[in-house]
């Protein structure tokens, strides 16, 4: 299809779709215009038939009046020679014929029949325009007939006419006797008819069209209306309402649609508030705890700094606040940033970052974890540089989690960290050459506190929030974060972000399985945190 | 140590007491003051080296301390904050705070911010460097156009000197972090933005389209041409 007709098309589909009040008129188109249509073909139909019986019948009468006037006068010849029957015959067609002046009115024709003589009146070769089978129905049946013919109409053309026909009663020779009656005038009259008709049907379709029209409007008009308020209040104008006029179905969808838009408005403004509070409590817990945890931490310091010329006792105990204190500290913090994300306080600070360097400096910050594990972590970085535009702090805070928990979880193999760029999106991902995870487990990963191993759940640091707070932050992204894992393979964990928050991901440039090349997926490497309750 | 006067800014007695400790340890003479109202007073009549100033301050917020701190000196401030949000980090960053520390924070981290603040860059020699039509005397610490000087905090100084050493060479804020701040480690990149977004107002003729200060997309800044 040539491309400005297909927009055509296309752009008449999304009118027919769009609107219901053109539907509505079309089908009332198409609808009133076949049923006029028909109408108009019965009706013409009938009216033809009504004239063209009375013409019949009057030919019909004026036929049976003529042959009895020739029977009269062929039986009144005394001495049938053929001079005389000539003779008589014209006299008959004149008598017969037409009277007067002007154009002639129809014509007449005697027909002697074994000799197939005829006369005519006018003196036209009218012979020629009788159809041969009403003259053979004539002489073979000897009864009156009638058909349609044509004459000439005197200017080349022929005009419709009716030719009736019947035998003559005479004894003495057989005569038949032939009217022809123009239907010019019968023909004019339908003509105008018809043009009456076609004009009045096309008056009467157009106006069902407005008033189908305007009807849809008056329902149409309201109904938009109300999708214009809705959209109002889906971009936030919580307080626009309908007006409501009148008491009938309109007036009731709008006292709904208000009862509704009440409704939301309290429920959201309720939720606003909720999260107001939460968040408000947030940050005065924050800026409460984390005060006197402050000369907490340095007044354990300066225990700490001075545990040399302490009892063994003292510096041991002094040992223990100070990493406890880590750990408070960072479940603090965790627990803080989490409670942001619960209470949609977790905004992005964006900024154009090349993800290889930024997961460069996670990897080498990651060199002393990775040493007391005697791990090893591997980086392998695209040629060119990934710019993309996210959070760094964010992006950092998930990318040094994976590399963590890679270390912590790898027994001591390789780490692999690869970086890679696509046109559906980036991504990371981190491997991991340790204990894997079992069937159902990649999905349980990201939950609050969850540990592998509940039994070795407090030697291996961490607050059980970090992958719960990457996977919040990769969200605020418009991101994906997922696992996969098999038992004594490893795990793969592969963060996916857009090029620029707001794009869609269309395809990960990085394999979540490490063995889809190799062989069919395992059966549980499915199981993923998807951008579906994302 | 001739730069050891440190005025803490802060409303928690115990806090306090404990800064005090830990700073004196290291060598430091600190004073203090608990409220904000009488902050700029006590600055003013201490003429400290440095500033510890908490955000969260009864009579006069943190913010305007800051502010007005700045609006008569460039001696350097280390802000204390409980909330590391993005929005009151850069806050008061953009009323000029030099760097902040978050708290909970370790002693040794702090007492190395501000040892980083209060060592200067300047035995670099006397040389005049020059990035479009700003004149940067280094020894003297004097930026100036066209003869009238401009008025930087020290820290605008070593920022916009850092650059200019090197015209056209591309700095990432990770190195501007360790050139200008001192910092070994990734700190927080946002310092890098709101300086030098500070340090284009002052010196840009349209700091909306800067010439002289330039960013390098998914990099980091360079200097314009000298």
């Amino acid at each position: 299809m040539i491309p400005a007709l297909r927009d055509f098309a296309s752009a008449v589909v999304h009118r027919w779709r769009g609107s219901l009040q053109i539907r509505v008129a079309a089908t009332t188109l198409v609808l009133s215009a076949i049923v006029s249509v028909l109408l108009g073909v019965v009706l013409l139909q009938q009216i033809r038939n009504g004239l063209v019986d009375g013409k019949t019948r009057a030919a019909l009468a004026q036929l049976d009046f003529g042959l009895q006037h020739a029977a009269d006068q062929f039986n009144a010849v005394e001495r049938p020679d053929p001079a005389t029957l000539r003779s008589t015959a014209s006299t008959i067609v004149g008598d017969l014929g037409p009277r007067g002046s002007g154009a002639p009115t129809y014509g007449v024709v005697l027909v002697t029949n074994p000799g197939g003589e005829s006369v005519n009146a006018p003196a036209a070769d009218t012979v020629g325009a009788i159809p041969v089978a009403l003259r053979s129905v004539v002489t073979r049946e000897g009864r009156e007939a009638w058909t349609y013919s044509k004459v000439s109409d005197g200017s080349g053309g022929f005009s419709p006419a009716l030719a009736v026909g019947g035998p003559v009663p005479a004894g003495s020779a057989s005569y038949q006797l032939y009217y022809l009656f123009p239907l010019a005038q019968e023909q004019q009259t339908l003509a105008l008819v018809e043009r009456t008709m076609l004009f009045a049907g096309a008056a009467l379709v157009l106006l069902l069209v407005a008033i189908a029209a305007i009807v849809t409007r008056q329902v149409v008009g309201p109904v938009r209306y109300a999708a214009a308020t809705a959209e109002r209040l889906a971009a936030g104008r919580l307080r626009d309402r309908m007006a409501v006029r009148g008491e009938d179905d309109l007036a009731s969808l709008a006292t709904s649609f208000n009862r509704m838009a009440q409704t939301v408005e309290t429920q959201i403004s309720q939720l606003r508030e909720l999260s107001r509070v939460q968040r408000r409590f947030v940050a005065d817990v924050s800026h409460e705890l984390r005060t006197p945890i402050t000369t907490i931490r340095m007044a354990a310091d300066v225990l700490h700094d001075s545990r040399d010329d302490l009892p063994p006792e003292l510096a041991r105990s002094s040992e223990l606040l100070q990493t406890q204190l880590d750990r408070f500290e960072a479940l603090l913090s965790d627990l803080l940033e989490i409670s942001r994300h619960d209470a949609g306080a977790a905004a992005l600070e964006l900024d154009a970052v090349d993800l290889g360097a930024l997961t460069t400096r996670v990897v080498e910050g990651a060199q002393p974890i990775a040493e007391r594990r005697q791990s090893r972590v591997e980086l392998e970085l695209p040629g060119d540089a990934v710019i993309v535009d996210v959070d760094p702090r964010r992006i950092e805070r998930v990318l040094r989690n994976l590399v963590a928990n890679a270390i912590e979880h790898g027994a001591g193999k390789p780490v692999e960290v690869r970086v890679a760029g696509g046109p559906g999106g980036v991504a990371v991902s981190v491997r991991d050459h340790g204990a894997g995870l079992r069937p159902g487990e990649a999905a349980l990963v990201f939950g609050r506190f969850w540990r592998a191993d509940p039994a070795r759940a407090r030697s291996s640091g961490g607050t059980g929030l970090g992958l719960s707070i990457a996977l919040e932050d990769t969200r605020l992204h418009g991101g994906w974060l997922q696992a996969w894992g098999q038992p004594g393979v490893g795990c793969v964990f592969r963060l996916t972000l857009p090029w620029r928050v707001g794009e869609e991901i269309t395809e990960s440039p990085l394999p979540l399985d490490p063995t889809d090349d190799v062989e069919a997926p395992a059966p549980w490497s499915d199981v993923t945190t998807e951008p579906a309750d994302a | 140590m001739a730069r050891g006067r440190v005025l803490v800014v802060d409303d928690d007695p115990a806090l306090a007491e404990m800064l005090g400790i830990v700073l004196r340890t290291e060598g430091f003479e600190p004073s203090f003051v608990a409220d904000g109202d009488r902050a700029l007073s006590a600055f003013r009549s201490t003429k400290p080296d440095l500033v510890l100033l908490d955000l969260m301050l009864p009579g006069t917020d943190g913010l305007d301390v800051c502010r007005q701190i700045r609006s008569e000196s460039g001696t350097p401030i280390v802000m204390l904050t409980a909330r590391g949000d993005t929005v009151d980090v850069v806050l008061g960053l953009e009323c000029g705070a030099d760097d902040y520390i978050i708290k909970p924070f370790k002693p040794k981290e702090l007492i190395a911010r501000m040892r980083a603040r209060l060592r200067r860059n300047d035995a670099q020699g006397a040389e005049t460097l020059t990035i479009g039509d700003v004149t940067i005397d280094v020894a003297g610490h004097v930026v100036a156009r066209d003869g009238e000087p401009i008025a930087l905090t020290p820290l605008e100084f070593d920022l916009l000197a850092a650059l200019a050493r090197k015209p056209g060479h591309v700095f990432t804020r990770e190195q501007l972090l360790e050139h200008v701040w001192g910092y070994r480690h990734a700190a927080d990149t946002r310092l890098v933005n709101v300086h030098v977004q500070r340090l284009r107002a002052k010196i840009e003729h349209d700091p909306e389209r800067p010439v002289l200060v330039v960013t390098v997309r998914g990099v980091g800044y360079k200097a314009g041409p000298p």
